[in-house]
Order: structure tokens, then C-alpha cells, then sequence
């Protein structure tokens, strides 16, 4: 069984048709890959998939290791190990990082009927989740992305990632407004969470993500729809020849 | 704020509206007649067993206050107050002087430690650690329980230090020339319909006085309870800082849930000589009815500092959770030359709560300078409004003032006002004034949500977040409880 099914989803924003029976599978240990043009639907499949309002599913449905979350809240769905990482991480003016880190850790070990962790050991992991991804931990006592660079901001939400261990991981535009140390920090901080039991979903416009996070699937995304499989491979292709080709054919 | 996750689970165990401090101590009470007049000034002047002059001075405040009308200026909405069916007094029938906690009706203890309130202080000075493996805190509490004290902790030990701190009941009785001189003198008996009736009627409260040089060596904190039903609570706080002390002093206040309205009308006064420095705090959690907004208390209250000394320093903080309605703006005169006043503020107000609170910095001195930071969160159907004035005397050179006034609406259905006034009548007055209105955003609780919270938690961690410059400035175990309140006062406005 996959550990992520996506059926024949349609969904629509004030009125406007965004996925367009958008079918896909993430099988569990696998890292996928979607790529696409702007306005292909890119970052609204990664709301969706987090359980964004705003969004009408109007057709199709989302399954998570084989149950439907559409009518789940976001927060259910992060309890069950669905993590995303923002291509605009949110500012929280005066909650410091780490407290929000562990306020929210905590929550979801609890939702899943775990024990809250002990202040030495959240510590412990934290620091060392942080000296990885190079992030100081003057930082973690700032507020949540607050004043925080686009790199920091990204590395922060890939300290989330470690923190939480998701199992299946979406990652919305990690390398966007990165200089390539940043990326390659916080490419290191994805690979390093790869295992056979934790998926990943990396929505990237660009190849470049992907010399650093190299899939096992690239999936094609036009209008709404995903219209092309291929391995690692199909990533260099859509490199060097653009996307204009699946945007005619999808039109 | 590791107390978060504290927070998120206190939310978690009580219901939507559930107002947690609303049972009700079922206890005799000794209540003068329903209603105001001479007689009943004179029957709670006598209860008290209190000198002629003070008599006087309340008879005085009533003929005043018959004469006044009540303020209608403020941005909030009730019904005509019958401030004849009021009881001006009640008291737990009891001994009249109570030597020791242990002649405390039990029931009433029951009461404060279901409150959380530390009254055992031979529990505290044992150094015994309670089942949670908490401490009990080293505080110093006056409780007040409807109209009178039941208890002062500590004493003792604050004598040593040439503190006094007892109910005002007492200090009129034992330290008359203290009170004589000071009562009044920053809240005069005329100064407006509230204070005035207060002046005439007040039953209790605590007087505190710091001599020269002393540092007080604990937090002073009185925790006021209303219990009789149509009972207002009038109390009074006086508190003196002599040349080069200094103290910090916390109250807190809740009453019984009732459908009635419950009328509380306050009077706090306090001076601060040369160098001396009163620091206030109030967590003010009365009863604020239901979500439909039936019942709560009436929260009218006048608290002034008066820097009267050179460098002297006045800070108020204040966390206002809770009433119906709330009509209450602690101020500085800045007296004393480089004296400084300041105001801390959150004001939360949920279902149909009003609060129109605020403060007045009066500059009169040299170079004195005040900062008032506000926080207003609005939720429900509330109406929340910041009102201010700044003011600098033509002989106040170099006056200087910060205001930053931030509101933060939850929902679409409240709102929230910011009236400043600002008067400079001296040329070299700075005055700085920063206002922020923002709704809480959707982006914001969507991010917090992902990351595993609850639509309440996420709120509550937001809303934490906005208020932290001004819990900062709370003593460290009276934040932690700011913080709970915070998050149970915004119950039920996620919806």
C-alpha cells in the first residue's frame, strides 16, 4: 500500500479550478519529485495536502497510509506524521523558537497518546538537530522566523522537519530565494531524514533542488494534473527544454 | 515561555465558558440593610470600630457623592445602576478579630486554596513541597473576602523589617496618623463618582507602608473575592513607599458566577518619595458573565500614583481578563523632579465583555519621563478600548513619554478602539506615540496548526506571543498564572 494516495483530485478557490483530477502515489521510503510551471497547481496541492482552508476538494480523494483525511484538521494530520514545509514560513512575533518547537512537538506526541518529552531530552535533541544544520541557538531563542533570512527561515523549517519526523514530508519550494550553501545545508538536513519508512514530496520549479535531493520519482504538473512519470532523469530534461511542451499539451 | 504546553493543557480540561473560578463559598454572612444612606455609612464606620475622623471623612464623601453623577463619557454599555439594591457591607460571621489562621471559618480557606491562594504561610516558612513538586511561593497575602480581611501572612516577619502591611480596617485603628495624613491625598474624596462613593462606603483592603531605606523582603500580593450575592466590593489600597524603599505589590481578584451584575468599585492610591519605587501589579480575573453577556461584575475603579519625590518610580501592570464592563485607568502624576511613571497593560475581552482601560501620565516635574505599552485583544463580541492621556505641565521641562498601544481583534464580530490624548504645555515635551490594529491571522493559526496545535492552542500561543513585552514585566510566578488566564479568557473565540 502507498503511503500517500492522491485520486482523481479536483479542487477549486473562490470558484477557480486549480487541480484537475490530479492522481498520484508516494510509495513509503520514496522521494518524490513534482515539478511544474508557475500556476501548475504546485503549492496548492502542498495546502491541500496539509488541509488548508480555502480550499474546495469538489471531486476525488486524499488517502494517508490507506484512511481519507480530507475531513481532517491540519493539526490531526500533522499528528499522523504529515509535515510541510513552507515556502513562506510564517512570522510569530514574541513566541520563541524553541518553546514553539517544543509546544508544538508536544502536541503532537500527545494526539498520538505518546508522553510529552523531558525538558534534558527535548534540549538534547534540539541542540543537536541544530549544530547539523549549522543554525546557532542564539537563534532558537528569537521569535519564529522573526528577522530570520530566507536561508535561516528555511533551515528552520528543516529543524521542524527533524524535530517532528514526519513520515511523509512536503516540501514547497525549499530552494526558493537560497543561495546555494544555504541549499546545500538544508538539501544535507533533508537527506540525512531519509529512510525506508519516511517519504518525501520535494514541489521544486527548478532541477537545481534536485542535484542535492535526488529523487526516485519526477512527476510532471500542468494545469492541474500530473501528465508525466519519469526517474531522476526527467528533471535534467525538463531543464534544459522548459516546461513550454506540457503546458501546450495540457492546454 | 516554557509555560505554554502548561497553558494549552489548562485550556484543554475546562469547557467553552466555563469560568473556573466560579463556585460560590456557602458561608453565614452578617450584611448591612440593603441600600446607601447616612445610617448605613455610620453602621460600617462602626462595624470597623474606626475613630470619629474617619466617620467624618465618610460622611463627608456621601453628602459629595449625593450631589455627582455618573460618568457617561466612557465607550460602554449597561443598564442604570440601582445603587440601592446593593448590600454596602457583608462579612463572614465570625470573631471579630481573628488571632491567628486558624480561626478562620474553614470554609473560607477552602475557598482561597481552591483559588490557589497561599494562606498557610507555617506551610510555606516549613519549606514544604507539595504533592506537584511545587513550592509554595514566598508571598506575603492579605485576602479579603467580600467586605473584610480573613487574612494577612507573614506579618511577622515583614515588622522585622519595619514593614507594615495589614488591612486598612486595622491601620486606621493602629497607625491613624499615617492613615490621616496620606488617605485621600492622591484620590481626593471628590475626585470622581466612583472614588467618591468608595470614600463613603469602603470596607476593606490593604495599607501598606515601606520606611526609608527598606527594601520590602517579599512580594505584598492581596487577593479580593466577592462572594455574597448583590454585594459590592468597595475596597481600598493604600500604600506608602518612604525615601529609598521600595516594594512590589500584586493584586488579584474573582468572584462567583451569577446572573446578576456585582458591583466593584475600587479606590488605589499610591505614594512614592525620593528615590522610592512601588511596583503594581494587578491580575484582575471578576467574573465577566456569560457568552450572552448576563451577569459579571461592574469594574469601576480609580487607581493613582503619586511620584511625589525626586526620582521616585511608579509602574502598574496589569492583566484584565475578566467584568462585564471595566472602567479603570491606574495614572502617574509625575510629581518629583526625573520621577518616572509606567504602565504595563494587557486587557483581554471575550463573549460580550466591555473594557474601556487606560492610563493618564501627568508630568509636573523636571525631566520626568513615563512609557505606556498596551495590549488590547479583542474576541467574541467584545468591545475593547484603550484610552489615554499624556499630559505635560508648563513647568514639566524635558518631559518625556513612549505610548505604544497595539490591539489585536480575534474574529470578526469585535472590536477595538484607541482614544489618546496627548496635551503639551511645555516646548520641550517629547511625546511618542505608536498605535497598532491587527487582526489575527489566518496565515498565522495555519502555521501553528500544521505544526500540530489545536485551533484554541494556536490562538493562545499567538496571542502569548503578542502580549510577551508586558508579561515580562509581571513577577515571574504571576506570569506563569497571566499566562494560563490568558488562554482560558480566550475560550470558546475560535469558532
Amino acid at each position: 500500500m502507498s503511503l500517500l494516495e492522491i485520486k482523481n483530485l479536483h479542487v477549486e478557490i473562490d470558484g477557480k479550478k486549480i487541480l484537475n483530477g490530479l492522481s498520484l502515489n508516494v510509495e513509503k521510503g520514496q522521494v518524490a519529485a513534482i515539478m511544474g510551471p508557475n500556476g501548475s497547481g504546485k503549492s496548492t496541492l502542498a495546502y491541500v495536502l496539509a488541509g488548508k482552508e480555502d480550499y474546495d476538494v469538489t471531486e476525488g480523494d486524499i488517502l494517508f497510509d490507506g484512511e481519507s483525511i480530507l475531513d481532517m484538521d491540519p493539526d490531526v494530520r500533522a499528528a499522523k506524521g504529515l509535515f510541510l514545509a513552507f515556502q513562506y514560513p510564517i512570522e510569530i512575533p514574541g513566541v520563541a523558537t524553541m518553546n514553539f518547537l517544543r509546544t508544538a512537538l508536544n502536541a503532537q506526541r500527545k494526539a498520538r497518546g505518546e508522553g510529552e518529552l523531558s525538558t534534558p531530552e527535548f534540549l538534547k535533541r534540539v541542540r543537536e538537530a541544530a549544530a547539523k544544520l549549522d543554525i546557532d541557538p542564539e537563534m532558537l531563542k528569537r521569535s519564529v522566523n522573526v528577522g530570520f533570512s530566507g536561508g535561516e527561515k528555511k533551515r528552520a523549517e528543516v529543524l521542524q522537519m527533524t524535530m517532528f519526523e514526519p513520515r511523509l514530508a512536503i516540501l514547497d519550494e525549499t530552494d526558493s530565494g537560497l543561495d546555494i550553501d544555504a541549499l546545500k545545508i538544508a538539501a544535507d538536513g533533508v537527506n540525512r531524514l531519509r529512510s525506508p519508512e519516511r517519504s518525501f514530496l520535494v514541489i521544486t520549479h527548478y532541477q537545481r533542488l534536485l542535484d542535492h535531493i535526488v529523487p526516485d520519482v519526477v512527476h510532471v504538473l500542468s494545469k492541474g494534473r500530473i501528465v508525466r512519470t519519469g526517474g531522476k532523469e526527467l528533471a535534467l530534461e525538463l531543464e534544459a527544454r522548459g516546461y513550454a511542451e506540457y503546458q501546450d499539451e495540457a492546454a | 515561555m516554557p509555560a505554554v504546553q502548561e497553558t494549552v493543557d489548562q485550556v484543554r480540561r475546562i469547557d467553552v465558558d466555563q469560568y473556573k473560578y466560579g463556585f460560590e463559598t456557602k458561608i453565614e454572612s452578617e450584611k448591612a440593610p440593603k441600600g446607601l444612606s447616612e445610617d448605613i455609612v455610620r453602621f460600617i464606620s462602626s462595624k470597623k470600630d474606626e475613630p470619629a475622623w474617619m466617620l467624618e471623612w465618610r460622611l463627608e464623601a456621601y453628602r459629595r457623592w449625593l450631589t455627582m453623577r455618573e460618568p457617561t463619557w466612557a465607550r460602554v454599555d449597561y443598564p442604570k445602576i440601582d445603587y440601592q439594591d446593593y448590600y454596602y457591607y457583608s462579612a463572614p460571621k465570625r470573631k471579630p478579630t481573628l488571632k491567628s489562621l486558624d480561626e478562620v471559618d474553614p470554609e473560607i480557606l477552602e475557598t482561597y486554596k481552591k483559588l490557589g491562594i497561599p494562606l498557610r504561610e507555617q506551610e510555606i516558612l516549613a519549606g514544604v513541597v507539595r504533592e506537584d513538586g511545587s513550592t509554595p511561593s514566598r508571598v506575603a497575602v492579605d485576602a479579603v473576602f467580600d467586605s473584610v480581611s480573613v487574612a494577612t501572612t507573614f506579618k511577622e516577619e515583614l515588622k522585622k523589617a519595619g514593614v507594615i502591611f495589614m488591612p486598612i480596617s486595622e491601620a486606621i485603628r493602629e497607625h491613624p496618623d499615617l492613615v490621616k495624613k496620606y488617605l485621600g491625598s492622591v484620590v481626593p474624596v471628590t475626585d470622581n463618582f466612583f472614588a467618591t462613593l468608595n470614600s463613603a462606603v469602603f470596607s476593606d483592603g490593604s495599607f501598606v507602608y515601606v520606611p526609608p531605606g527598606v527594601r520590602c523582603p517579599m512580594e505584598l500580593s492581596t487577593y479580593f473575592r466577592i462572594n455574597e450575592r448583590n454585594t459590592g466590593q468597595f475596597e481600598r489600597t493604600l500604600i506608602i513607599a518612604d525615601k529609598g524603599s521600595y516594594v512590589s505589590y500584586l493584586e488579584g481578584c474573582t468572584a462567583p458566577m451569577r446572573d446578576e451584575n456585582q458591583l466593584h468599585a475600587a479606590v488605589v492610591e499610591l505614594i512614592a518619595h525620593d528615590d522610592a519605587e512601588i511596583k503594581y501589579s494587578t491580575v484582575q480575573n471578576w467574573y465577566p458573565g456569560d457568552a450572552e453577556g448576563k451577569g459579571g461584575i461592574y469594574n469601576f475603579v480609580t487607581k493613582r500614583g503619586d511620584c511625589r519625590g525626586a526620582r521616585s518610580k511608579i509602574s502598574w501592570t496589569q492583566v484584565e481578563t475578566g467584568s462585564a464592563i471595566t472602567w479603570k485607568y491606574p495614572s502617574c502624576i509625575l510629581r518629583g523632579d526625573n520621577s518616572r511613571g509606567e504602565f504595563y497593560s494587557i486587557a483581554i475581552s471575550n463573549g460580550r465583555q466591555q473594557v474601556d482601560s487606560g492610563t493618564k501620565m501627568i508630568h509636573l516635574g523636571k525631566n520626568t519621563t513615563s512609557r505606556i505599552i498596551s495590549k488590547g485583544i479583542a474576541a467574541g463580541r467584545s468591545q475593547n478600548t484603550y484610552r489615554g492621556l499624556v499630559t505635560a505641565h508648563r513647568k514639566a521641562s524635558g518631559a518625556r513619554n513612549f505610548t505604544n498601544c497595539d490591539s489585536l481583534l480575534v474574529g470578526d464580530k469585535c472590536g477595538a478602539h484607541t482614544v489618546p490624548y496627548l496635551e503639551a504645555k511645555n516646548s520641550s515635551a517629547v511625546f511618542e506615540h505608536e498605535a497598532t490594529t491587527s487582526k489575527i491571522s489566518e496565515e498565522m493559526l495555519f502555521y501553528c496548526r500544521q505544526r500540530g496545535l489545536s485551533a484554541e492552542e494556536a490562538t493562545a500561543l499567538v496571542v502569548n506571543g503578542f502580549v510577551r513585552d508586558v508579561l515580562q514585566q509581571l513577577p515571574m510566578e504571576f506570569a506563569v498564572e497571566a499566562q494560563k488566564l490568558i488562554s482560558i479568557s480566550l475560550e470558546g473565540s475560535v469558532g
